[in-house]
């Protein structure tokens, strides 16, 4: 008598009554590969593009580099949290802005400085740099001519990190006010408020390291 | 008038670009825009850095780290 119960209480535990148990679960464990598989590629595809925003996030190329990889690996090791449909780069983007934000914490104690020296209007970049354009009434493009690569990589790199993430996601991530939101769990008026202040200290660093010709 | 006019399209110009203003407030920015060729140029400007911001600060990801990230797959059996 006792095999036989313990058999059927088995049963009902795996959810099935008559089936043989082993195929219900061969078919289930091959559908969460087949799952797996399709999240994984899916995730992989997008490297580059949680790349590009990891490289800004992060001081060093090393550092991006290492926050992508244990982004990656953690991704993949809890891939079931994740809901099919919804926004994958903005998931990855989360768990990449965590590990930053730990990493951060551990090495940079001091509280970031209240950038209010830094702050000038929307306009200041272009009134300084077009003051410098030789030539009466130079065009946009002439005066924007006047900006380098490196100069905008450094401007952007010194933006205190809370707004430069928001610049970063918003504006070289291409992701929506909500989607930043969700990634940094910060409301969506701080995503704007940081958003605004950011550029305008990101201009007023480019408008610092612009020299007069 | 025309100087209010200019330091409150500055104060625009970013939800301008962001699509976040109202009927009404983008209604007044683009007639001032119209009319005033100094703060259409600032505004054409911000649009374009932008841009120029984007691609200045992109760089591509090492082939080294895309073979590690292909690594970490689950091995198909």
């Amino acid at each position: 008598m006792r095999p036989v119960v313990v058999e059927q209480v088995a049963r009902v535990a795996v959810g099935m009554s008559e089936s043989p148990p082993t195929t219900a679960d061969t078919r289930r464990l091959a559908e969460e590969a087949r799952a797996r598989v399709r999240f994984e590629e899916e995730a992989l595809e997008l490297s580059d593009q949680v790349y590009r925003v990891a490289r800004r996030l992060a001081g060093s190329r090393e550092e991006a580099e290492d926050l992508v990889q244990q982004t990656y690996e953690r991704a993949f090791r809890s891939w079931k949290q994740y809901t099919a449909g919804t926004n994958l780069r903005a998931w990855l983007l989360r768990i990449l802005t965590n590990l930053n934000i730990d990493r951060g914490r551990r090495q940079q104690r001091a509280p970031q400085t209240t950038p209010l020296e830094n702050e000038a209007g929307d306009y200041f970049l272009y009134n300084k740099l077009e003051s410098q354009t030789p030539g009466e009434n130079p065009d946009e493009e002439r005066v924007l001519e006047r900006l380098s690569q490196d100069s905008i990589v450094d401007a952007l790199s010194d933006v205190p990190h809370d707004f430069r993430d928001v610049v970063v996601l918003v504006d070289i991530g291409e992701f929506s006010y909500a989607d930043a939101a969700q990634i940094l769990d910060i409301p969506v008026g701080t995503v704007m408020s940081r958003l605004h202040r950011g550029r305008r200290i990101l201009k007023k660093n480019l408008a610092d390291k612009a020299v007069p010709a | 008038m025309t100087v209010d006019w200019c330091d409150k399209c500055e104060e625009l110009m970013q939800p301008y670009l962001d699509g976040q203003l109202s009927d009404a407030e983008v209604a007044e920015a683009k007639h001032h825009l119209d009319l005033c060729s100094w703060c259409a140029k600032r505004y054409h400007f911000e649009e374009r850095l932008r841009h120029f911001v984007r691609v200045a600060v992109s760089e591509p990801m090492r082939p080294e780290l895309k073979a590690k990230l292909a690594a970490l797959r689950t091995p198909l059996i």
